[in-house]
């Protein structure tokens, strides 16, 4: 399966709902997302990640990316996942300790006001 | 001693094709379920590095997948094209990717290498990776129940 993503806004928050795969093939699919979002004025991102398949160190990489050029702006960029064949990959990189981690959107909407 | 050898052009979309022939052939060989995820993030870090390679340094080879089925254990050998030394243990890992592609001369890929090596540090017990004049060669091997 390919990379599907697809945004909606949650009151200050823009939530990107990710799909898929995400490698070294689709990753910058959402690196340009992600900075598309950013030019337009989204500084505080929800990236839901609760229907992403797969995804490896390329996609970390975006991620990163992403958190660094809402930080620019004072801007926050949170996850949601649970499912643990995912978080494994943040674990193993130590960017658990980076990014915030939420079981919901509602949650992760929460935590940011 | 079966083996599945596939060779491929060294282009992003392929890496997706290499980590489910690997998770196909380890299934069939008898690998625990609940490692075959493990096995496909394993394949994909080694294959995007070696694709990233051979794009920047070497863009007519192709990358080099073996799957090796012994009756104690699986292995998959990802081999590049580009002789190297082995990249600088203390340098920082390049999570933040600042172009669009890789298919530039000379860019430098230690930190990728870094970061793609450290996941599969971290998700395979048996690693070994060898730096050859001829290329790279990433060996990872998992036993079989």
């Amino acid at each position: 399966m390919d990379l599907s993503l697809s945004t909606r806004a949650e009151g200050e928050h823009t939530v990107v709902v990710v799909g898929g795969e995400i490698d070294v093939y689709t990753a910058p699919k959402l690196r340009e997302q992600l900075i598309d979002l950013v030019s337009a004025g989204s500084y505080h991102i929800i990236v839901d990640m609760e229907s992403v398949e797969f995804l490896d160190s390329t996609g970390l990489g975006v991620l990163v990316g992403g958190l660094k050029r809402v930080r620019a702006h004072d801007g926050s960029l949170r996850l949601v996942c649970t499912q643990e064949r995912i978080l494994k990959i943040f674990r193993i990189t130590g960017l658990t300790k980076v990014f915030p981690i939420h079981g919901s959107v509602d949650e992760a909407v929460a935590a940011t006001d | 001693m079966p083996t599945v050898t596939v060779s491929f052009t060294p282009l992003p979309e392929h890496v997706r094709t290499a980590r489910f022939i690997a998770a196909s052939v380890a299934r069939r060989a008898g690998v625990a379920d609940d490692v075959l995820d493990e096995i496909k993030l394993a394949v994909s870090e080694a294959c995007s590095l070696a694709v990233r390679f051979n794009l920047a340094h070497a863009p007519s080879s192709p990358v080099e997948l073996r799957l090796i089925e012994d009756p104690e254990s699986f292995s998959v050998e990802v081999a590049d094209s580009v002789g190297r030394g082995a990249p600088d243990a203390d340098g920082e890992l390049a999570f933040d990717l600042t172009t669009d592609d890789d298919r530039v001369d000379g860019v430098d890929l230690s930190g990728h290498e870094r970061l793609g090596l450290a996941v599969i540090s971290g998700l395979v017990d048996d690693v070994k990776v060898e730096y050859l004049e001829a290329g790279s060669v990433v060996t990872m091997t998992w036993p079989i129940r």
